[in-house]
């Protein structure tokens, strides 16, 4: 397997009230070119944490330890063609305080852009949409950043993307406002916009949390489908093993920073090594699950 | 068994949006009985919710009726009202939401019990604290505040107060849904610990179809703010005859434990 991203002895810390707390511990790992990758784990466990270090948008206040290698072949220069050298340095900025989001520090080759070779699917789209912009606009200005197209041309590439993520009226969505749509229709925006630009991993944290079961299941097929066709990378990030093991080729389990397993997605729901993978497919609730009421000896 | 201990017919709620009108519940009846656990499952606008807050009255249906304990309890209201209210309580999704985050746990505890009417100071002290081993908890969290307990300790800390005073019905609006699945599991086993122990019958609402064959006896499946289909919550599950019924069913996901290479079929 051709690896796109390789990850060493990772180790995140961020600052809370006055103590350090570790969000990642020495965290190893690669990601394989064109495969779909599910970071499962509980609350606590880092897997957020380490979906934003790839992105490189971890707070400013984290002090990050080892490395993010990137192995793209081709990575696209930027439209300008402005070696990445002089791409501006936003590491000095001081507005938005220590919270703000900037690429983080982390020693990296090659390292790629955000929105351009990385798009990311966030568990609120509402949060991640501006709400007083229209649609069109929103997904028209990714295309028109990273790849240097016109207003019009982007805009038409908005309206081919609202088609892919198949939203009911295309036309009419680019002008809508985020408000107007439902939950799941916000979600497919937020994905449409983040493979405008054509990125090579696609990352979606919970992306598909806080939508109802049918709707996530709609969502959890695009995703598999835009990924598919683009031949892109995913990097799916859930708390759900059940939801992970649908969609995923291979499944690292993280449970309080540290890496608790890695293997192929068959292998860790037949035949876990580590007891705590065990304990949370234990957990899940399955529809043929043994009823904890039968269980409980309280039958009528 | 007798009268049911919550009988709901004909519950209707409009709103009015863009001029028009819409039935965010519309025409529902359903009827649980003491000690048991009704599910209300649908996917996100089929009423469940809505129904909810029409059950606790926090507003009002524009038409049906709502027998609680044998009485009218739509026909409620002043002192009456909050009397009947201690018999039914409610524990929501974010219990952060539910609570003043800067308060203590004590005075969270305190409010259900001085509100109704258990006097005396000690004796509320006393009751705190048997509230919290009640549910799993050491006592000494009264002393912590809302904000600095973890999100399956505050769940602990919503049902404790929802219990604070003996209600005969609970409703539990997506509940465990933002719990972590082991913590999630523990609340569960809880409820039904309090079910046997004090006979308490719970109105379910949840989208998860997995959590609802666990510990739901019965189940009721809403579309559109209309019954699709009730009856025998493994029944109904494991056979759905509404469409909507099936496709709750075939979008829950499935953990097969057994088979190779889950991912592979496309």
């Amino acid at each position: 397997m051709t690896a796109l991203l390789s990850i060493r002895d990772l180790t995140v810390t961020y600052r809370r009230d006055g103590s350090e707390v570790a969000a990642l511990k020495h965290v190893s790992l690669d990601v394989a070119a064109g495969e779909r990758f599910a970071i499962i784990g509980e609350s606590g466990s880092g897997k957020s944490t380490l979906a934003l270090a790839i992105a490189g948008l971890l707070p400013g206040s984290s002090k990050v330890g080892g490395s993010i290698e990137w192995k793209l072949p081709n990575l696209r220069l930027p439209h300008s063609f402005a070696p990445p050298s002089v791409l501006p340095d936003m590491s000095g900025r001081t507005e938005g305080g220590a919270t703000e989001r900037r690429p983080s520090a982390i020693a990296t080759s090659h390292m790629p852009l955000g929105g351009r070779d990385i798009g990311f699917v966030f568990q609120d789209p509402s949060a991640s949409l501006d709400p007083v912009m229209a649609i069109g606009e929103q997904i028209a200005e990714v295309a028109r950043t990273h790849l240097g197209l016109t207003w019009s041309q982007s805009y038409a590439k908005a309206k081919s993307l609202l088609e892919r993520v198949r939203l009911p009226d295309p036309d009419a969505a680019l002008r809508a406002y985020p408000h107007q749509l439902s939950g799941g229709q916000k979600q497919r925006v937020a994905i449409a916009a983040a493979i405008a630009a054509g990125p090579k991993l696609l990352i979606a944290d919970e992306a598909t949390s806080a939508l109802d079961t049918i709707v996530q299941a709609e969502i959890v097929a695009l995703i598999r489908q835009l990924v598919a066709e683009d031949g892109m990378t995913l990097l799916f990030v859930s708390h759900d093993i059940a939801l992970a093991a649908e969609l995923a080729e291979r499944i690292a389990v993280f449970r309080h920073g540290e890496l608790v397993e890695l293997g192929a997605t068959a292998q860790i729901i037949a035949s876990p090594r580590h007891a705590y993978t065990r304990a949370l497919l234990d957990a899940h609730l399955g529809l043929d699950a043994e009823p904890l009421l039968r269980q409980a000896g309280a039958t009528r | 068994m007798s009268s049911p201990l919550l009988a709901v017919s004909g519950l209707t709620k409009r709103y009015r949006r863009g001029g028009k009108t819409i039935a965010a519940v519309d025409d529902i009846s359903f009827h649980i009985e003491p000690g048991e656990t009704l599910a209300l499952a649908g996917p996100s606008g089929s009423g469940k919710s809505t129904i909810a807050r029409l059950v606790l009255r926090l507003i009002e249906p524009d038409a049906g009726h709502i027998e609680f304990e044998g009485g009218d309890f739509l026909s409620l209201n002043g002192a009456a009202l909050r009397a009947r209210r201690a018999r039914l309580q409610m524990v929501f999704q974010d219990p952060l939401a539910a609570f003043n985050p800067r308060a203590m746990v004590a005075r969270v505890l305190d409010d259900p019990l001085r509100t109704h009417g258990v006097a005396s100071r000690p004796e509320r002290t006393r009751r705190i604290a048997a509230l919290l081993e009640r549910v799993g908890l050491s006592a000494d969290l009264a002393a912590r505040a809302i904000h600095e307990v973890s999100g399956g300790q505050r769940q602990r800390i919503a049902i404790a107060r929802a219990i604070a005073t003996k209600p005969s019905l609970i409703v539990l609006d997506e509940a465990v849904s933002a719990l972590d699945v082991s913590v999630r599991r523990q609340i569960l086993q809880l409820l039904l610990d309090l079910q046997r122990q004090e006979r308490i019958a719970y109105l379910f609402i949840s989208h998860d179809l997995g959590v609802i064959s666990a510990i739901a006896h019965r189940v009721v499946i809403l579309d559109a703010g209309r019954v699709a289909e009730s009856g025998n919550a493994r029944a109904v599950i494991g056979a759905p005859q509404s469409a909507i019924g099936k496709a709750l069913v075939a979008a829950a996901p499935k953990l097969n434990r057994t088979s190779q290479g889950a991912a592979d079929r496309q």
